[in-house]
């Protein structure tokens, strides 16, 4: 009845599906500002500064940039201020297709799409960009706050994603990558390292979101990623109801969850602070726990395991005490007790059974967590949860360490 | 590229010439003048071109200037289009199976977005019809091709496509209220319009003219090498009749015959997509021609959707790249709750039709070039969605 009458209301009031009221037109001030900075984005040459001065400037479509070598620098990111809210074309707030981008101090608030999307550039530096929704968590918020994709060197530092209906800082596809003393909160994911070679994530801090911290693969992209590590960063209080719309990657993270690696091999987690995160600290995790798996649209080659995943040296405090979603709070419940808690790091169980070796992955590929008193819980996800156990044997061991990114710009 | 420039005052020397010659069997005026291709530089007018231009009574084409259409267009807000190519004398552009035709620099492609205007309204009303009938566009039979006739349609945009030497370049003119003119609008525009259906439906939205860097986020073909090129000038868009003045004929044909075509003999050997609205065609065909141009410049191999491992093209297999079950990459809160881009028998579930559904920035596909939801081609996919076989069973 409700969708019926819902429909009907739409056919009669034109211009539903545009998400309510028309947007309002700019002021004659920032129309002209909005037209000379479009005209500096189109006439930018390699070694172009363009300077957004400090204030807050409207503007209802998206920047979009195709040169190399510009730098792109505000005043400060709580000064220069870009806002979307009235964006009628995008829907990104700021596009970027070149090499040897530079972008800092200043804000982009209130796209209608991604905040900043710098696709297939190389050499990329973003600084001290704040990217946020300002109405705060909301599933009609833009997708992702920070994303570069497809790209190679990329130093995103000092940055801050707030309120992104998927990842605040998303790098995707990408090679080369440090994310560091960066701030993401109320994003459904804090920071996502997804299909990324060489990462190295650290001195972050990711709180108030669905979840903190994750490194994932996707299914059907042209690179596997493989090879991040996520240190010294602060992870805690991640217990935001997830808000993203169904069938997003993320939509499948429960809420309450500090670090999460989702079918990503070789991901090396040490020196971390992970606290207070109520589903648990760590997640470790394969695509087949998603609700996505299906043989027909995910390649057959794709890699579902987490494999090679080493885990020392974390501070866990706290967390895994109200888990998310009916399964999980079932098997806590059911383990631990109504005010018992899960321990720092949930397994699903998921493994590739013909590699394994008397019971266990190759050397190279298992799950090793040397990280003090840290248990792990197996959830027994492939027997739908039916033989959970802390597993104290099985993940005693060591890997090889990860060699540091270091980028040729930084 | 000497010949192109500064040759302003001897090619209109040389129309008066050619005016005096034809004697009273055309009105001489300053748009008499030839194309004039402008090898660098941004002119301010459209009528700098001589490509098309209001005469007064019509929106003319040059001598030369030889107008086109596709056997399934791009959808942009229910506009109609007037598209044209030119080419220096002499030159000619060479056939392509697959991709567009090699152009020779001097090429001027041109596409006129425009309205029928409602009976009775001004020609400058916002009110335009919203309507797939163009029997009444069109200027009377005259010299040349025919053109449009100025007291039937509201002319909105004119943009061109502008082979240099450097590569192809995207010029947006946006006309005057007067209709006299179209003038460069680098940095877009954004109209207030109201589609007004047969039926008296209205529908205000804002038509929002692209700026130059827009221009390039569907016409760069491979996002490595930056360069843009024409969409719509390939041979199973173009492979179609034209009523041309002297009488309907296949446009590759045409094109050969003027010589602005080489490398085609028999254009029943070329690829030819399906128009969309012919329903005595397949609905697989109709479908997969609609999808190709609407969303394969972007969603193909090197195209800048190529981040999200879907391939819209008329090439691409009918598989996972296609969508069938796939889940989505980078959708974001454009999934609409849905888990795959398209799940056989069900288009209420698929991803592809909600995206095209909706007219809001963020979750709408194609992401720019319309405001308004093409609802005849959410008709067609969602009746070819709901003619697919299979399911997307999640057991592993």
């Amino acid at each position: 009845m409700g969708k019926v009458a819902i429909a009907i209301l739409c056919v009669l009031a034109a211009g539903c599906g545009g998400g309510g009221t028309a947007p309002q037109a700019l002021s004659a001030d920032d129309a002209a500002y909005q037209q000379k900075l479009q005209e500096q984005f189109l006439d930018a040459k390699p070694g172009a500064v363009i300077e957004i001065p400090a204030g807050r400037h409207a503007l209802d479509r998206v920047l979009t940039l195709r040169a190399n070598g510009v730098t792109i620098r505000g005043a400060g990111s709580d000064k220069s201020i870009l806002s979307f809210k009235n964006e009628i074309s995008g829907p990104e707030g700021m596009l970027v297709y070149a090499n040897d981008f530079t972008i800092e101090h200043l804000a982009i608030e209130d796209s209608k799409g991604d905040g900043l999307k710098v696709n297939d550039g190389e050499n990329v530096t973003i600084r001290d960009v704040r990217v946020e929704w300002t109405g705060g968590p909301k599933t009609t918020n833009g997708a992702y706050g920070i994303y570069p994709v497809k790209s190679k060197n990329v130093l995103i530092e000092d940055s801050a994603s707030i309120g992104a209906s998927d990842a605040g800082i998303y790098v995707g596809q990408s090679q080369n990558v440090i994310v560091r003393r960066n701030r993401a909160e109320k994003n459904v994911a804090g920071i996502e390292i997804e299909n990324t070679i060489n990462a190295d994530v650290y001195e972050n801090t990711a709180t108030g979101n669905t979840g903190g911290i994750l490194v994932f693969n996707m299914p059907n992209l042209a690179q596997p990623g493989q090879s991040t590590r996520v240190f010294n960063n602060k992870s805690f209080d991640n217990n935001l109801a997830n808000f993203a719309a169904k069938g997003a990657a993320v939509a499948s993270v429960p809420a309450g969850s500090g670090v999460v690696v989702n079918s990503n091999p070789k991901v090396e987690i040490f020196d971390n602070d992970i606290a207070g995160n109520h589903t648990a600290n760590l997640i470790i995790s394969s695509y087949f726990s998603t609700n996505y798996y299906n043989t027909r649209g995910v390649d057959p080659k794709y890699d579902p395991y987490p494999r090679a995943i080493f885990v020392y040296g974390n501070r866990f405090k706290g967390g895994g005490d109200s888990p998310d979603g009916l399964e999980l709070k079932t098997l806590k419940v059911a383990m631990f007790g109504i005010n018992g808690h899960f321990p720092d790091v949930l397994w699903d169980g998921y493994v590739d059974t013909k590699s394994l070796v008397n019971g266990l992955p190759p050397p190279a590929e298992r799950i090793c967590v040397q990280n003090g008193d840290a248990e792990v819980l197996n959830a027994d996800g492939p027997n739908k949860y039916k033989n959970p156990k802390i597993d104290k044997t099985s993940f005693q061991c060591e890997l090889p360490k990860l060699a540091a990114v270091e980028l040729p710009h930084s | 590229m000497q010949r192109f420039m500064g040759s302003g005052k001897v090619a209109r020397a040389w129309s008066l010439i050619v005016c005096a010659g034809a004697l009273a069997l055309v009105a001489c005026s300053r748009t008499a003048q030839p194309v004039h291709f402008f090898a660098a530089g941004r002119p301010a007018h459209l009528s700098d071109w001589q490509v098309v231009y209001a005469d007064g009574s019509n929106l003319a084409l040059n001598e030369g200037v030889i107008p086109y259409d596709l056997n399934t267009p791009l959808f942009s807000d229910y506009a109609h289009k007037l598209r044209t190519i030119w080419m220096p004398r002499g030159t000619s552009g060479k056939f392509d199976p697959d991709g567009s035709f090699d152009f020779p620099v001097g090429t001027i492609i041109s596409k006129t977005f425009y309205y029928p205007v409602l009976k009775g309204a001004a020609r400058d009303s916002k009110a335009v019809a919203r309507s797939y009938d163009q029997s009444t566009d069109f200027s009377d039979k005259a010299q040349g091709e025919r053109g449009l006739k100025l007291a039937n349609v509201h002319l909105v945009e004119t943009r061109l496509l502008v082979h240099r030497e450097g590569g192809w370049e995207a010029l947006p003119y946006v006309w005057n209220a007067a209709q006299t003119e179209a003038v460069l609008a680098r940095t877009g525009d954004a109209k207030p319009l109201e589609l007004v259906a047969d039926d008296g439906t209205k529908e205000a939205f804002t038509y929002v003219v692209p700026n130059e860097n827009q221009c390039a986020g569907c016409h760069v073909v491979d996002l490595r090498t930056k360069q843009i090129a024409p969409i719509g000038t390939k041979a199973r868009h173009l492979n179609r009749e034209y009523p041309y003045a002297a009488g309907s004929e296949n446009q590759l044909l045409h094109w050969t015959k003027l010589g602005y075509l080489t490398g085609i003999a028999d254009p029943a050997s070329a690829a030819k997509n399906a128009d969309w609205r012919d329903v005595a065609q397949p609905l697989d065909a109709r479908a997969r021609a609609y999808l190709d141009i609407n969303c394969g410049h972007c969603h193909n191999a090197k195209g800048p959707a190529n981040t999200t491992a879907l391939d819209l093209t008329i090439f691409a297999a009918a598989d996972r790249f296609l969508g069938m079950c796939k889940p989505p990459v980078a959708a974001g809160r454009g999934t609409g709750d849905h888990f795959f881009d398209i799940v056989p028998g069900n288009p209420q579930d698929s991803i592809l039709p909600y995206r095209m559904r909706s007219s809001e920035p963020g979750v709408m596909m194609p992401e720019q070039g319309r405001t308004t939801t093409h609802v005849e081609g959410v008709v067609l996919i969602e009746q070819w969605i709901s003619a697919l076989r299979g399911n997307c069973d999640t057991a592993s």
